[in-house]
């Protein structure tokens, strides 16, 4: 007598799986996932682990997290990464110090493979949320991560 | 309806009595063919607006408010659209198939009580034509398969032509179950005998098992999700339209609305006392039966889509296996129970 038991069933699980779609159709409103995208450009956030572009995020003081060790240079795949350094006089110890002259991210090149921001030993670098990353000349897609004049955050390598 | 008469004397005061009766009913044709083709253009955009929502997108809402004008667009992109014929086609059955489809589409339609007097064709075999015209259409999809010459359209027209054989016997037998109780084929009859209460309350129990045996096989005669293994995107292209272009495309496409518009509309007429206004609020007003009747099929409608956009997909054996070991069987039992019911005098009467 499974035959009527097979009618119950399919007809509450049909019904289970209308009460979702249901429910769906009745918060669709205000829970809509679709963005309309230019007419939001002010209000739009991009989700946490959305991979916008790499950065370097600095402090007040203009100081940020990078000592140029260059893990990040090793473990890009495909050299989006340069790092220009020298050995400078550091002028709290007076010893010499390997310090990043510039820190280069040709964003034309990266696969957004996010390798760089796990090799980071002192979380220098992370993902911007920004997605507007189009540009008239491909130049301006090198771009130089640490701002003039900063300097390495004291305490980072301790 | 005043107008209607007043046109209708016009008509004859002004030319003998053939020709004015014939220009009449090309007036009507004319009149039912705008405002078909005008609905079936507002259920596409109703679709897709239900299935965003859905699925918790937006739909489309840019071209005009709420993209009311979205499908008038669509329609005027695919008027423009080159016709495409494949050379080893079937011309002459390839150019004939769409119509096939719209004009028995459109015939059908003829039959309905929109209002007490807005009913264009009310024969007293009203459900035993609306039946037959709704199964002719399947020609036109057989010969679109057929007559494209490709493998893949002919397969989802011999898919159809299993559906609807089979699908049509459980539309038939459940509309069938009602004929026991009213008594009558003709849809103005069927309509007089609900004025004591809907169908679907005057049969209760047998008359809510025919209405869902009625749904699910409706869905399947229309060819519509869960039961759409004629087009069946995934596997067969677009079916048997899938060498169809420009309007000839849009012919079959808008037809599936207005089959759809139809199931729900003879849903309506048997189940749902067409025309009459719930426990007879605004019978005074006749034209608002116009609104009721569309109301109670926008309603049905949805519910179509409901299915379309929760249950995924049957394949050919299941969708046979449903109709002949389940709907069949139950359909038949229902049929006796019914009869059982009416010859007591368990029906429930306001």
């Amino acid at each position: 007598m499974s035959y009527f038991s097979d009618i119950y069933n399919a007809v509450k699980s049909l019904l289970t799986g209308m009460s979702v779609t249901g429910k769906y159709f009745l918060h669709s409103r205000k829970g809509a996932i679709t963005q309309q995208y230019p007419d939001n450009r002010d209000t739009l956030k991009m989700f946490e682990r959305f991979r916008g572009e790499v950065v370097m995020p600095h402090d007040e003081n203009n100081e940020h997290r990078c000592t140029g060790c260059q893990k990040c240079e090793l473990a890009c795949p495909n050299g989006s990464i340069e790092i220009i350094w020298d050995r400078q006089i550091d002028p709290e110890t007076g010893k010499k110090k390997k310090m990043i002259d510039q820190h280069i991210y040709h964003l034309g090149m990266c696969t957004m493979c996010s390798l760089c921001i796990e090799a980071c030993p002192t979380d220098a670098i992370k993902w911007a949320q920004n997605f507007e990353n189009s540009v008239y000349d491909r130049t301006y897609l090198t771009r130089v991560l640490n701002k003039p004049g900063s300097k390495l955050m004291p305490g980072v390598e301790d | 309806m005043n107008i209607t008469k007043n046109i209708h004397e016009w008509l004859f005061s002004l030319m003998p009595e053939a020709t004015a009766s014939i220009v009449e009913m090309v007036l009507i044709a004319i009149v039912y063919l705008l405002i078909f083709a005008v609905a079936g253009l507002y259920l596409v955009l109703l679709e897709r607006r239900v299935a965003a929502w859905f699925q918790l997108r937006l739909g489309p809402n840019r071209v005009g408010y709420q993209g009311l004008l979205q499908t008038m667009a669509d329609a005027l992109k695919l008027v423009s659209k080159e016709l495409t014929v494949t050379i080893k086609a079937d011309k002459f059955l390839y150019n004939l198939a769409p119509y096939f489809v719209i004009v028995t589409a459109l015939m059908a339609l003829s039959l309905f009580p929109f209002s007490k007097e807005f009913q264009a064709f009310d024969i007293n075999i009203g459900i035993f034509f609306l039946t037959s015209i709704s199964s002719i259409g399947v020609i036109g999809i057989l010969l679109a398969g057929w007559s494209s010459n490709n493998k893949f359209s002919l397969i989802g027209a011999m898919r159809s032509g299993v559906q609807t054989i089979s699908y049509e016997l459980s539309v038939g037998l459940s509309l069938l179950t009602m004929v026991v109780m009213t008594g009558s084929l003709q849809l103005s009859q069927i309509v007089e005998v609900q004025k004591s209460g809907w169908i679907i309350i005057q049969g209760h129990i047998p008359a809510i098992i025919a209405f869902c045996i009625y749904m699910i096989a409706g869905t399947a005669e229309t060819n519509r999700a869960p039961f759409d293994l004629v087009e069946a995107e995934s596997e067969l292209g677009a079916g048997f339209h899938t060498e169809y272009s420009g309007m000839k495309f849009a012919y079959f496409f808008l037809a599936e609305f207005i089959n759809m518009f139809i199931i729900a509309a003879i849903a309506t007429t048997i189940f749902f006392g067409a025309y009459l206004s719930p426990f007879g609020i605004t019978e005074s007003i006749p034209l608002l039966g116009v609104f009721w009747f569309l109301a109670k099929t926008l309603v049905l409608i949805f519910l179509m889509m409901w299915f379309r956009w929760t249950f995924p997909r049957l394949r050919i054996d299941q969708l046979l296996v449903l109709e002949w070991k389940y709907l069949l069987p139950l359909n038949l039992m229902n049929l006796v129970l019914m009869a059982l019911m009416v010859l007591l005098g368990l029906t429930i009467k306001f």
